[in-house]
């Protein structure tokens, strides 16, 4: 890791600090107005990015991040104002712009027929650098994103996060002086961010200025400064503890709340004075509306047997506070739907489940049954084997060995009413581009057999439920990431199925609607809907009945997470988090391995 | 068209096929693209594709100062095929003109040519033609054959020939290359407006991330396929009308067979081609794939389809293979229907073969689909 | 880390002098484009089969299928009378090599084929054959019905039976000249009128098209859709850069593909290189600039492959294949067509090719072809350079 920076650092200086010119701003925004047709996608306001700084860029789904980063680089011209990068007028120094910046967008360009290598040479080479000569930067950035093994793997080969890694690491191949990175860290599993924090952290020790836009706020609260956009509108600008401490000693924890806490978030959210509940492990944390009083959440504290203590507000809070407070606790969608009802107990078995590319084995002899009505997470780090588990039991891809099966069919030969208990929603998008949101909805209630009256009351509660109706006559392709996400989800649950699979469907979308996704996903579990859910977000681990943690093609845990905290207990971490447990889990699989490998070497 | 389709399809497939028209007529560019340059294309290429020869410059090299040789020359000049006669003095600049591809055809005139007419022998008259273009060139070798046969007849003013054949041009009496043109063209641009619109369909899906969604749903693989016909079914069904409706109305192709027999088969001749459309797509991993494929197999079915050539020149062997071509088929029927009010049977005849196409390329089409799961 | 850039404050024009640097174009990075694109092109077996299968193919046909050059037409010939004589002129028409003959007693039977297309025409002789033969009168003695709905077909049925008549009674009456006028044709350059001689430049031609101008707009195309294109455009190349990056590695599968065609012609298909070597390379070479340049426009227009696609065919595929002069004689056609042909490259490129091929180097039909080539490929290029903006807005 230090390798990359040192070389980085030298490379850098000597350039950054001889250019910076009269003004020590790296990025001016001066009153930027940017519309598309009747849409306001920035409202006129300005700022100043510092060099030496990570600045975090947060905000609601569709605030208008994007447009200003494609501004930045100069990809996009504003209506009215100016901004200028490291000097540059993006506008009138357009090409300029280009070298002394760099940019990872939302949805990096791959060459999806070209191995992993030769998109990093490619890129590098774009930006003066010679893999020959820059070997030590490769190496790290080989590192960091575990890419190692796999040069020479087609990009279209990877899974959903490699690629993501891939795409960060030909982005960070440059030694600009302003680094603008949209959305970096969707679908990167916890460990592969750590390290990407620590690398962008060394960078911007060097004097580079970084823009990092994020749908994750603790990484947020980790910026040296935030810009918050909402509605094309800056709402706040400063250091995150400054939004934070204006909610001082209005986050409770309410502790012990036993086996019912997904009941009990939702009576929390129910009440008037609180603004935000989420589940941690078997307590419910809840964040009080302002000038709000503790009688009613006290109330419920004793109501329930648990115990309420006041805790440190997190940036989370105050962001969801400043955008007014989360959704409530009831599900509007799950309220509506008939409880389930299914032939059999197990929603979704496999038994010796193994799936081979070649001589790479994607998936390796996973067996595990799940029960109706319950919310089953796979994790693992990113090409652990998720997707394509998920792939298999859809019947989407064949299966080398074993066999899967949804409420008791295989799905690969199923009839069409076997596969319309299912609902699918894949990690990467699949939109039609070519036709309007309403029209994708449309499509996808029709395919599923929805007819008549009932396929618009459907579609109509879709649309309210997702708030899609602004954008109802766009096409998917320029919808913001998260409603995205969004119009994926809802495209899945039209038909109501007893049994969902959702691959990551809250990477990239904002916390607010995060939490509005569990709310729904909460609903429709105790509705004794079977949801089989992937995620990258620990704390969303937390709302899973029960956690399965893949780690190179192979099955290495399977408990509650609650039980799998436990085991993660040790003297550094006295009470451990999801995301302690689950890097204990993988450091302690990695061990395993090379434990059997110099066994192996032994013999 | 909304309550019709309520009746025989289910909301599955209709969802699907609403679905299948939007992708390609929702966008206002595409739908321009779709419609307008295959018509404009009838107009420009109808009037370009003439097997005839017209406007040709030809050399006269005339070392006979004779009346024969002047009264050929003449002859040819007004011919109406001609545009321009150039005259040189020399075998250098006849050369050079053929060369430069200045002239199609070049006269050379022997010295002794009015004095061998003169004198009752037969007079030679050389012609150098431009082989490079050798169509072209046999034809204008054909016309200045026929004004040769005219002076010669002006020689023999005493010994009357009459022309002991008679010939009468069934169907097209003056031979009007339109009249062939125009409906062969409705056909070859039908053909490959429906080819590309199919061989993108799947391929793209794929290629986009869409198809997987489509495999989770109850739909089933014929549906899908089903589905994918539509488009091209329709837009190719509306382009082939209009261009019909041109060619009787705007070029005045007369039309004698029947309407409700050329309707039926031209649905099936789409079929056929949307069949083969979607079999290259169903192959194929990307889009490039997909319009490059269709591309290695719509040239090569034009160029056997009869139009420019006709098939029985063909080796057996091609002639057979030909058979697959669904444009072969079509073209018969189709200049059929026009200028020789083909009876149902000769229809039928050759509306089984695209009957039995259409069959095999789509079920291949649902075989690869559901073959390509992983 | 303030006080440190206060002390290295620079003077911005010194700064920006030194990102002209390396603004300017750079080998390197053009380097690093042409490779991905090679890599990107050899990996993908449709280029291969269009540039090397589809060649062969197009070669294969215009040796063996689509000759312009008649071998068998069927016709019928009804006999309606049966001296001696009419049988003979039967027989005539029976032993000729380029029809083939389906003798008839009634002219409804064969009528009926010709509505099927089974017969292209027949010939009646007529039941007062004898007493019209031998009249003394100038009048016809036989009758000769084509099918029309096939112009050329008919033309020559109507030629070729009156050729047998008129040589039938030749041999009978020997010694008197049927005409006093003798046209002797002769055809340079393709002595033996064999038409893939004239046919497989046309080939070539269709094979760069397709090459140059579909799958440039394909693979452009595809670029945007992916959404590549925006993480090149915000690297340091320039626009000259990815476009030149793009097209080089076409533009010598384009070469490869004329080469390869040109070898399989001269050594296969017995197709002569009268020219040189350099002449077709020089020909070819020049002829790219406007196919890629069309490509290059069309894509960076439609931003989508079906879009491309349907343009490439109708703005290029087709014309190039019929409006190039290959197949249709360009002077018979109407002048607002003719004046449509000089905006097409492929004109230029056939007429140049099926002289390096069967004349020579003419340099005085290759020097006017190349200048408008290169003029159309300068005037495409110009604007898509004009329409490819280092930025998003469309
Ligand atoms: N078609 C394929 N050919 C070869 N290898 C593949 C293919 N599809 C997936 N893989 C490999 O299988 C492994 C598992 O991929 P998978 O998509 O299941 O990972 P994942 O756990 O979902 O990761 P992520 O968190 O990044 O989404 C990866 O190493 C990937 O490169
Ligand atoms: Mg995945």
């Amino acid at each position: 890791m230090s390798n990359v920076n040192h070389v980085m650092s030298t490379a850098i200086t000597s350039d950054v600090f001889r250019r910076l010119g009269k003004n020590n701003a790296a990025v001016m925004i001066e009153d930027v107005v940017k519309r598309f047709g009747e849409v306001q996608a920035l409202n006129g306001f300005s700022a100043e990015i510092q060099y030496g700084r990570l600045t975090g860029l947060v905000g609601p789904d569709g605030a208008g991040k994007t447009t200003l980063m494609r501004i930045m680089t100069g990809l996009l011209v504003p209506n009215s104002g100016r901004v200028t990068l490291a000097g540059f007028d993006v506008v009138d120094d357009n090409e300029a712009i280009h070298i002394v910046s760099g940019y990872m967008p939302q949805r990096f360009g791959l060459y999806e027929d070209l191995s992993v290598m030769e998109n990093m040479r490619l890129y590098a080479q774009l930006r003066g650098m010679d893999a020959d000569q820059h070997g030590d930067i490769f190496d790290s950035l080989l590192d960091f994103t575990r890419l190692g093994p796999f040069t020479k793997r087609l990009a279209g080969k990877l899974s959903g996060g490699m690629k993501q890694k891939l795409g960060l690491a030909c982005a960070l191949m440059a030694k600009p002086k302003v680094l603008l990175l949209d959305e970096p860290s969707v679908g990167v599993d916890p460990v592969s961010r750590q390290d990407l924090w620590r690398m962008v952290q060394e960078l911007t020790d060097d004097g580079m200025a970084v823009v990092w836009s994020t749908a994750y706020l603790d990484e947020a609260e980790r910026c040296q400064s935030v810009l918050l956009l909402n509605e094309g509108k800056l709402e706040f600008n400063g250091p995150p503890q400054e939004l934070t401490d204006q909610i001082k000693e209005r986050s409770y924890r309410l502790e012990q709340v036993g086996t019912e806490r997904r009941a009990v978030l939702s009576k929390a959210l129910n009440l008037a004075s609180v603004g935000d509940g989420v589940i941690q492990g078997d307590a419910v944390r809840v964040v009080l509306r302002e000038d709000a009083n503790t009688r009613e959440i006290k109330a419920l504290a004793d109501d329930v047997g648990a115990s309420l203590t006041l805790v440190q507000p997190r940036f989370e809070d105050a962001f969801i506070d400043l955008l007014g407070g989360g959704p409530g606790g009831t599900s509007a969608l799950a309220e509506r739907i008939d409880a389930v009802e299914l032939g059999s107990d197990v929603a979704v078995s496999c038994r010796n489940l193994t799936k081979r590319f070649g001589d790479f084995t994607a998936t390796d002899d996973v067996s595990f049954e799940v029960q109706k009505g319950e919310i089953f997470g796979l994790l693992g780090p990113n090409g652990a084997g998720k997707s394509t588990t998920f792939k298999m039991l859809c019947g989407l891809f064949k299966p080398t060995e074993g066999e899967a099966q949804v409420v008791g069919h295989d799905l690969r030969y199923a009839t069409g009413s076997a596969k319309s208990q299912l609902g699918y929603m894949a990690q990467k998008f699949s939109l039609y581009g070519l036709l309007s949101v309403q029209q994708n909805l449309e499509f996808s209630a029709g395919v599923y057999g929805l007819e008549g009256d009932i396929k618009r009351q459907r579609i109509d509660e879709m649309i309210n439920t997702f708030d899609l109706s602004q954008y109802l006559s766009t096409s998917p392709d320029s919808l913001p990431l998260g409603y995205k996400q969004r119009l994926a989800l809802a495209c899945a649950l039209m038909h109501r199925p007893p049994v969902l699979f959702l691959d990551e469907p809250t990477s990239g979308v904002d916390p607010i609607t995060r939490r509005e996704f569990w709310t729904h996903i909460n609903g429709l579990a105790r509705k004794g809907v079977t949801i089989m859910v992937t995620t990258h977000f620990m704390d969303e681990a937390e709302y899973c009945d029960r956690v399965a943690m893949m780690y190179r093609a192979r099955l290495i845990a399977l408990d509650t997470p609650d039980a799998l905290k436990q085991g993660a207990v040790n003297e550094k971490h006295p009470d451990p988090t999801m995301e302690d447990a689950f890097i204990h889990l993988v450091e302690s699989a990695q061990l395993d391995d090379e434990a059997r490998r110099d066994a192996k070497a032994a013999v | 068209m909304r309550r019709f389709l309520n009746l025989f399809v289910n909301a599955r497939l209709r969802a699907q096929i609403v679905k299948e028209l939007l992708s390609i007529l929702r966008d206002p560019r595409s739908r321009i693209i779709v419609f307008v340059p295959p018509l404009m294309q009838l107009l420009i290429f109808t009037f370009a594709t003439t097997l005839e020869v017209r406007n040709a410059d030809i050399a006269v090299y005339d070392r006979d100062a004779g009346h024969w040789s002047h009264e050929l020359v003449a002859r040819i000049d007004a011919a109406d095929f001609v545009n321009e006669i150039h005259t040189v003095h020399s075998p250098e600049a006849l050369r050079d003109l053929i060369d430069r591809r200045a002239v199609i055809a070049a006269l050379n005139i022997g010295p002794e040519f009015s004095r061998d007419i003169a004198a009752g022998k037969v007079g030679t008259v050389q012609v150098i033609v431009d082989g490079r273009r050798s169509n072209a060139g046999q034809i204008t070798v054909g016309y200045l054959n026929t004004i040769a046969a005219g002076v010669s007849a002006a020689v023999q003013r005493d010994t009357v020939h009459a022309n002991p054949v008679v010939v009468r041009h069934w169907f097209n009496p003056n031979l009007i290359y339109r009249w062939f043109v125009v409906p062969a063209l409705s056909g070859i641009l039908v053909f490959f407006s429906a080819l590309m619109i199919t061989s993108l369909s799947i391929s793209r899906e794929r290629e986009l991330g869409t198809f997987d969604q489509l495999l989770v749903s109850p739909t089933t693989t014929f549906e899908i396929i089903v589905a994918k016909t539509m488009p091209a079914l329709a837009i190719g069904l509306v382009l082939g009308l209009m261009m019909i409706a041109a060619a009787a109305f705007v070029f005045r192709v007369p039309f004698e067979g029947s309407f409700w027999l050329l309707m039926p088969s031209l649905l099936l001749f789409i079929l056929s081609v949307v069949g083969i459309g979607l079999m290259i797509s169903s192959v194929s991993a990307t889009q490039q794939q997909a319009i490059l494929g269709a591309f290695a197999i719509g040239v090569p079915a034009v160029l056997m389809s009869g139009f420019a050539t006709p098939v029985e020149n063909m080796p057996t062997l091609l002639q057979w293979l030909a058979e697959a071509i669904p444009l072969k088929h079509f073209l018969v029927i189709v200049e059929g229907t026009f200028l020789k009010a083909m009876p149902a049977s000769d229809i039928i005849a050759n509306t089984w073969p695209l009957v039995i196409i259409a069959l095999v390329t789509l079920s291949m089409a649902v075989v690869f689909v559901r073959s390509r799961l992983e | 880390m303030n006080d440190q850039t206060s002390k290295t404050v620079d003077s911005q024009a010194d700064l920006i002098q030194d990102e002209r640097a390396q603004r300017a174009f750079d080998w390197r990075r053009l380097m690093a484009l042409v490779r991905k694109e090679s890599l990107q092109a050899i990996r993908d077996p449709s280029t291969i089969l269009i540039a090397f299968v589809l060649p062969i193919i197009l070669l294969f046909l215009f040796a063996y299928a689509v000759s312009l050059d008649v071998r068998e037409v069927r016709i019928g010939v009804v006999l309606e009378s049966d001296s001696a004589s009419a049988q003979s002129l039967a027989a005539a028409f029976a032993g000729t090599r380029y029809l083939k003959v389906t003798p008839a007693r009634d002219r409804r039977e064969v009528a009926e084929q010709v509505v099927s297309g089974q017969l292209r025409g027949y010939v009646v002789i007529p039941q007062d054959f004898e007493k019209r033969l031998t009249s003394g009168q100038p009048q016809s003695v036989v009758q000769v019905i084509t099918d029309g709905s096939l112009p050329n077909t008919a033309n020559f049925v109507a030629n070729y039976a009156q050729g047998v008549v008129l040589n039938w009674q030749a041999s009978r009456h020997s010694g008197r000249p049927v005409s006093v006028i003798n046209l002797e044709p002769r055809y340079w350059f393709n002595a033996e009128l064999e038409s893939r001689r004239s046919l497989v430049p046309g080939a070539i031609a269709i094979v760069m098209t397709i090459i140059g101008t579909m799958l440039t707009a394909l693979v452009v195309a595809r670029e945007w859709e992916r959404g590549t294109m925006e993480a090149v455009l915000s690297t340091p190349a320039s626009v000259v850069e990815i476009l030149i990056g793009k097209l080089l590695p076409y533009f010598v599968l384009g070469m490869a593909a004329t080469l390869a065609s040109a070898a399989l012609a001269a050594f296969v298909f017995d197709v002569p290189l009268r020219g040189s070597l350099p002449a077709l390379l020089i020909l070819s070479a020049v002829f790219l600039v406007p196919a890629l340049g069309q490509g290059l426009l069309i894509s960076s227009v439609t931003k989508n492959q079906f879009l491309a696609s349907q343009i490439a065919l109708f703005s290029g595929f087709l014309p190039a294949f019929l409006l190039s002069g290959f197949l249709f004689e360009i002077d018979a056609m109407p002048v607002p067509i003719q004046a449509i042909t000089y905006l097409i490259p492929a004109r230029y490129f056939v007429s140049s090719l099926q002289t390096v091929f069967l004349a020579g180097d003419v340099w005085a039909v290759f020097l006017p072809d190349l200048a408008a080539m290169m003029a159309i490929g300068v005037f495409f290029f110009a604007i898509a350079k004009r329409k490819t903006r280092k930025n998003l807005e469309s």
